[in-house]
């Protein structure tokens, strides 16, 4: 300690070690909270379902997605990334997941949201396994921290039928 | 610095450093944002930096006492002798 940067070098070095431990205890402390998240999805309407030229099945929908997520943001949440995906199973694959719907929640006070929409990106098969298909939506989020490692959980909502027919 | 003064140096730092920690970190927790507990906390680290970087009057209270120059005059340094040192070669390594 006999010099200014001799002191320096020791405080700064205290300082950020102190600091990775504070984050540490942040991150910790997400372990306490514990959430109850809600969400519903209603498919308001079948746009139009139809046979691509290359043979796969695709079908367009409007929906309305309502959620409450605010139960998720803690004080060393940055922000939930959220996305709806449809899930079914057909002869080839035991699980298909098709994302139709993504957003990012920068706070606590957007957390709670009802949207109406059509689906943001398309939703297509892998073959022509779609009319008449039972499929669950499945709300997905990951938490992403300040400091620490990112969650995720979701909330599976089953009971959707796709039409019989083309139209 | 003296040897008194650069231990209360590190101890200071050691424990203002600890305190704001710990400070920081509740503060950010009861107030729930991340933010406050970094700005308090740096906030603490230049006040530390503050107390403890610089060369203080009061880290100074036991200065080292160093030889008296009437003492030194007393006992002259050795010379080394002028005859057969000087023509000694250097050692091969």
């Amino acid at each position: 300690m006999h010099s200014f940067g001799y002191r320096a070098n020791a405080l700064l070095t205290l300082a950020i070690t102190l600091l990775a431990l504070m984050c540490a205890m942040a991150s910790f402390s997400d372990n306490i909270n514990s959430p109850s998240p809600s969400a519903h999805v209603q498919v308001l309407n079948i746009n139009w379902f139809q046979k691509q030229p290359n043979g796969n099945d695709e079908v367009s929908m409007t929906m309305n997605i309502s959620a409450d997520l605010q139960s998720l943001f803690t004080w060393n949440t940055k922000q939930v990334f959220v996305f709806l995906a449809a899930e079914y199973e057909t002869p080839k694959n035991s699980l298909n997941q098709i994302s139709l719907w993504d957003g990012i929640i920068p706070s606590k006070e957007h957390a709670k949201f009802w949207i109406h929409t059509s689906n943001k990106y398309r939703f297509i098969d892998q073959g022509r396994n779609l009319r008449g298909k039972e499929f669950n939506l499945t709300m997905h989020w990951h938490v992403m921290p300040k400091t620490g490692k990112m969650s995720e959980d979701k909330i599976v909502m089953p009971g959707y039928r796709l039409p019989e027919e083309y139209r | 610095m003296d040897w008194q003064g650069q231990k209360l140096a590190e101890q200071l730092m050691q424990i203002l450093l600890l305190a704001f920690a710990v400070v920081a970190f509740a503060t950010g927790y009861f107030m729930a944002s991340f933010q406050m507990m970094i700005i308090t906390y740096f906030g603490g680290v230049a006040l530390t930096t503050l107390v403890t970087g610089p060369n203080w009057p009061f880290y100074n209270r036991h200065p080292l006492k160093w030889l008296d120059p009437s003492e030194v005059e007393k006992h002259p340094k050795p010379q080394p002798s002028a005859s057969s040192t000087s023509k000694k070669k250097p050692v091969k390594k």
